[in-house]
């Protein structure tokens, strides 16, 4: 993975530096918390609604153990001894003291981490596939370039006042488990007729209050031509984006009113008038940050592993887990290795100072010391031996990480909620934990297969309800908590927005209307078809049937 | 509101002199009637490729923060330094904060009409980043051309 040089160590460094003297400002009086409030936003550190609570930031979702090990001494030193990951790969601590931060971040910095960037109205911290570098289905390892914008991004004068914030996705995969169409930018590396590798790139994703799908402006663009494009696409996005209204100033708007094509012309215009700046990296920049990420030594193992085989049929809790939580990995003899942070009645995302430890021992020990924080609120341990699978299950279960609900209907994801955001109508994470309690049967779960249940608990959509199989959104009617339904989302390489199929329920009866949802797929599904599919195929109609008749 | 202009890597208090202002409309509307003027206003949802032939005639263009967090200026700054190669002098006015100084002069701005009584810790605010990753309308050296620059490690 990357390492930070002495450039890269100098600028974090001043960063914190650079902070501490703004939150003494702060302190003392000399900056109006109107002032501080960006100031304190490009460093991660919100004002939630018990506490401050600060974003760190996990670059492309990649970590090593001893960055984990780091995270978890945050939490048990100024925190209540957890952290929260995040649908963008990185970590929340919901309970820092502002008069700590610096420290925080000094600590942080350590181990070449900060929260550069995580909030305001800037480009956020890149995001990818969790399983870059280790998946079989990929074109090349992505982070390459995540790791070329994050550079390119990081401080980047022009683009700090945007007219809101904006968020960059990165694949290089088929199967696109970054939601690469629900970003301001996604890209997706992929070869074209002549067998160069470029960049798809889609722009004007999002969800949010008004939901979009990004719109492909460019097919195939030479990864030369990377950073001059996207500086290229900001730039009229800082001129031409709205500032007048909160709610209008997401680049999907821009490129929505005017229309795609008006909008890829003014993109192109200034491409062209750009692209031969000292933008783009010389390919021997390129070449630096790909050594970083060379495969690490694989060895030279046979596709199956007698072990596992052994242990497999003797012993069926592992064998569900093989199922449902490993991925092939593209090392024959290697598997990628899912870690729930999902446990039955548990916080999606949640985890303790000692699950923490416990991750980054075992990632040290037999995942080439690599963590990966996926967009669905997981952890990964990308590259492990096939033989070693059963003491990592073991270890796993032993901390109550290695629930084997991966993709599966208690997969849920969920915004913090009114437990702790001041923007939420409604609590999210007790509605996810009562789903997960009423689907606790691990058999019923995977005959039900893939389903993905994401909770918002306000229109701002954090939680994903708009690309949820089934998504569930809070609302507040006159002091109540209502949830509505959307049925037919998805974020993946399939994107669609669910649609609302009709009234809001109470909290009690929204798990139940999940209960009802599931009861008629499964009566009415055809072969190895999913919750999606099927409801593609039949249809609204029939599931509002099952969900308000003989109610 | 003191005025503070850049000097090297520094930024000194300036004399304001008086200045003979037009807006960029004005302007376009009617050259003659404002040749006298000093001083080119542009606000910031006005493109400056409209002044591009005529921007000799002004030594000073003046570009609006209407609050710090509406960052068009940046933009408006780069392009009159980079794609219309302006050399005069390119002022922000509005709410301009020390906290935002450092990327201004990144863009191309050297003067300031700062909006706070922190003007003069400003200049320690110029210094508080030694690198930039990316190349703008300053001299700094992107870090990937350090990088290149370096010896190589034995």
């Amino acid at each position: 993975m990357y390492r930070y040089d002495e450039f890269d160590a100098t600028l974090v460094g001043e960063r914190v530096a650079q902070f501490r003297g703004q939150v003494e400002r702060r302190l003392s009086g000399a900056l109006s918390e109107e002032q501080f409030k960006p100031l304190r936003l490009m460093n991660g550190l919100y004002l939630q609604l018990h506490a401050y609570m600060l974003r760190v930031a996990v670059p492309y979702g990649t970590l090593s153990s001893r960055q984990m090990r780091k995270l978890a001494y945050v939490a048990r030193k100024y925190d209540k001894g957890y952290g929260h990951f995040t649908t963008r790969q990185n970590i929340q601590y919901n309970w820092p003291a502002l008069v700590d931060v610096p420290d925080i971040l000094d600590d942080l910095a350590e181990v070449e981490m900060h929260a550069i960037q995580t909030s305001g109205n800037c480009i956020r911290n890149v995001t990818s596939d969790q399983y870059a570098g280790a998946a079989a289905d990929e074109v090349e390892d992505p982070r390459i370039w995540c790791e070329v914008i994050r550079q390119w991004s990081t401080f980047h004068p022009e683009f700090t006042y945007l007219p809101r914030k904006f968020k960059i996705a990165v694949t290089a995969s088929q199967n696109d488990r970054a939601a690469i169409r629900l970003h301001d930018i996604g890209l997706r590396i992929h070869k074209n007729d002549a067998g160069e590798t470029g960049f798809e790139v889609i722009v004007g994703g999002g969800l949010g209050r008004t939901p979009y799908i990004g719109h492909t402006i460019r097919e195939f663009l030479p990864k030369k031509h990377l950073l001059s494009y996207l500086e290229a696409v900001l730039r009229v996005y800082n001129l031409e984006g709205r500032r007048d209204n909160l709610y209008k100033a997401r680049i999907k708007i821009l490129v929505n009113a005017g229309g795609v094509e008006k909008f890829t012309d003014l993109v192109e215009a200034e491409w062209t008038a750009i692209r031969k700046s000292e933008i783009d990296l010389p390919t021997e920049e390129i070449e630096r940050i790909r050594a970083y990420f060379t495969p690490p030594d694989f060895e030279d193992l046979p596709a199956e592993s007698a072990v596992l085989e052994q242990k497999r049929k003797g012993e069926a809790a592992f064998a569900r887990w093989l199922r449902v939580n490993t991925v092939a990995h593209k090392t024959p003899g290697y598997a990628i290795v899912n870690i729930s942070l999902k446990p039955v009645g548990g916080i999606p995302g949640d985890i303790s100072d000692v699950q923490m430890e416990a991750v980054a021992d075992l990632a040290a020990q037999y995942s080439q010391d690599e963590i990966r924080a996926t967009h669905e609120q997981n952890l990964v341990l990308p590259h492990v031996k096939k033989d070693d699978l059963y003491v990592v299950w073991q270890a796993l279960t032993v901390q109550d990480l290695a629930t084997p609900n991966i993709r599966l209907v208690s997969d849920i994801i969920a915004c913090p909620g009114l437990d702790y955001c001041t923007l939420a109508n409604t609590r999210s994470i007790p509605i996810a934990q009562r789903i997960s309690e009423r689907f606790s049967d691990l058999e019923q779960q995977e005959d039900i297969g893939e389903l993905k249940i994401k909770i918002s608990g306000c229109i701002n959509a954090c939680g994903h309800h708009h690309v949820g199989h089934i998504g569930i959104l809070g609302v507040d009617k006159k002091g109540e908590e209502f949830y509505q339904i959307t049925l037919g989302g998805s974020g993946a390489e399939d994107a669609s927005l669910g649609e609302i199929v009709g009234r809001g329920l109470s909290s009690g009866d929204a798990v139940g209307a999940v209960e009802k949802l599931v009861h008629y797929y499964r009566n009415n599904r055809q072969d190895n078809e999913r919750f999606i599919d099927t409801y593609r195929r039949l249809g609204a109609d029939p599931f509002k049937e099952a969900l308000y008749a003989a109610a | 509101m003191p005025l503070l202009k850049l000097f090297g890597s520094d930024l000194v208090p300036a004399l304001e002199e008086p200045l003979q202002e037009v807006s960029l409309e004005d302007w376009c509307d009617n050259p003659q009637a404002h040749a006298d003027a000093t001083a080119l206003v542009i606000e910031n949802d006005i493109g400056v490729e409209h002044i591009a032939e005529d921007l000799s005639s002004f030594g000073i263009i003046i570009l609006m923060f209407p609050t710090f967090k509406d960052g068009r200026a940046y933009s408006q700054a780069r392009l009159l330094r980079e794609r219309f190669g302006y050399t005069g002098e390119i002022r922000a006015r509005g709410d301009v904060l020390r906290d935002q100084a450092l990327f201004m002069v990144r863009c191309g701005f050297d003067a300031f009409e700062f909006a706070g009584d922190d003007a003069f810790a400003a200049s320690t605010a110029l210094a508080e980043l030694s690198f930039a990753y990316q190349p703008a309308s300053d001299r700094a050296e992107p870090v990937w051309r350090r990088r290149l620059d370096r010896p190589a490690a034995a």
